[in-house]
């Protein structure tokens, strides 16, 4: 019981950080670049994704022996398509204005290939308690990636995070990066910001291991 | 909306909104196949292929939902449609024409699920274009993702052999790039209006 609570735990912590799917896997990036113009867009779509995720993720790992081998990624498309119908109407019915800004990029969802990455790589080969676990991890691990980039956008582009006013007035606005390249640049930056971060634990690793080395000729 | 001309349509869809760099729209290939000028080019052909024929299958299905007025099921038959009908259309150009199945063959159940192709019937549908206008904003999308995907590859074949730091070596580079070609298409911005 231990051990499946502690991997448990694990499947979630694995989609939050050491595998997200944005910076680390670099999977589903066409809503990520394209609603991130503002904070609260972005979160608005990490959500909806993760809710599909999360959905599909527990219909998939408990139909996942009833479907036959062959059709089983037309399978995936057509739960995940069901799901993102619903976020669709649900969003439609809650705010107009988010619907709006959104635009077809909810739809879009389906062909996320995060989801059905998921799907094809972990929800249909394990448990529905593991694979929903995983979905939350992801999904919450994406839905974080997005704000970070939403807000980055924002706070440069507009001076502003969730509509609020940060700056003086004197602030000037970098509208390049509301604009769709400010997207590309961003998720540049933050990826160049993972890779440094990568390396430089990895570079720690390689000393730690070569002074422990050195500890062990001295005492030898 | 609809009353657009052809012209400013296509120019529209390959240059001032182009799918890739003004939508973010098949970001996933434009990524993962532009490193070699020559695949860049042939999965330009074939998305362009595949675009025409699901533009095509939209503009149908949106009559029959119509007609039948069952608007909520629109985003499950596009996919479903769009996938089994680039299928098909695999299996008769293997059959056809096995030179055309050799150049094309490998990219195209790759982009069934790409997002510009759902993208593409999404938008045409919203727009309300008609049948010609549909077929024309296809072949302008996909002649602006291909050549996005040229721009990018040859831009990449290049940086192959300049000196950058470690830390930007893979995917930060190419963002970066696709970054600075986005900031170059904004130029086009008045065509086409």
């Amino acid at each position: 019981m231990a051990i499946s609570s502690k991997s448990s735990t694990d499947e979630f912590i694995k989609g939050l950080w050491r595998d997200n799917p944005v910076f680390v896997q670099v999977l589903g990036m066409c809503p990520v670049l394209a609603v991130s113009n503002t904070a609260l867009n972005a979160l608005a779509m990490g959500l909806a994704t993760a809710f599909v995720l999360i959905m599909s993720n527990i219909v998939v790992s408990s139909l996942r022996s009833f479907i036959p081998k062959q059709v089983r990624i037309a399978t995936y498309i057509l739960i995940i398509a069901t799901f993102v119908t619903v976020v669709d109407y649900v969003i439609q019915a809650v705010s107009l204005d988010l619907y709006k800004a959104l635009g077809a990029f909810i739809s879009l969802i389906v062909v996320n290939c995060l989801i059905l990455g998921r799907a094809e790589a972990f929800a249909s080969k394990n448990t529905v308690g593991r694979s929903i676990m995983d979905g939350l991890g992801m999904g919450i691990g994406f839905a974080f990636a997005l704000f970070c980039l939403g807000a980055v956008r924002e706070i440069l582009g507009a001076g502003s995070l969730f509509d609020v006013q940060l700056f003086h007035d004197s602030f000037q606005d970098w509208v390049v990066m509301i604009l769709p390249s400010g997207g590309f640049f961003t998720l540049a930056a933050w990826l160049l910001l993972f890779n440094w971060l990568k390396q430089r634990k990895e570079r720690k690793a390689k000393q730690d291991e070569s002074a422990a080395l050195a500890i062990r000729g001295e005492v030898a | 909306m609809a009353s657009e001309s052809l012209w400013t349509i296509f120019i529209n869809a390959s240059l001032v909104n182009n799918f890739v760099l003004a939508y973010f729209l098949g970001i996933c290939p434009f990524l993962g196949v532009s490193s070699k000028l020559e695949t860049a080019t042939r999965m330009g052909g074939a998305v362009m292929f595949v675009m025409l024929v699901s533009s095509v299958c939209a503009f149908g299905i949106q009559l029959l939902l119509v007609a039948i007025d069952a608007p909520y099921l629109k985003l499950i038959s596009f996919i479903a449609v769009i996938a089994s009908t680039v299928q098909l259309v695999e299996m008769f150009i293997k059959k056809v024409s096995p030179a055309l199945f050799r150049s094309l063959g490998i990219f195209l159940p790759l982009i069934t699920t790409n997002c510009a192709i759902l993208g593409l019937a999404l938008f045409q549908t919203n727009k309300g274009y008609s049948f010609v206008q549909c077929i024309v904003y296809a072949l302008g999308a996909g002649a602006g993702f291909t050549l996005a995907l040229v721009l990018m590859a040859g831009l990449r074949e290049k940086l192959e052999l300049a000196e950058v730091p470690d830390v930007t070596k893979g995917t930060a580079m190419a963002l970066m790039i696709a970054g600075l070609l986005s900031v170059t298409f904004m130029g086009f911005g008045g065509l086409g209006g």
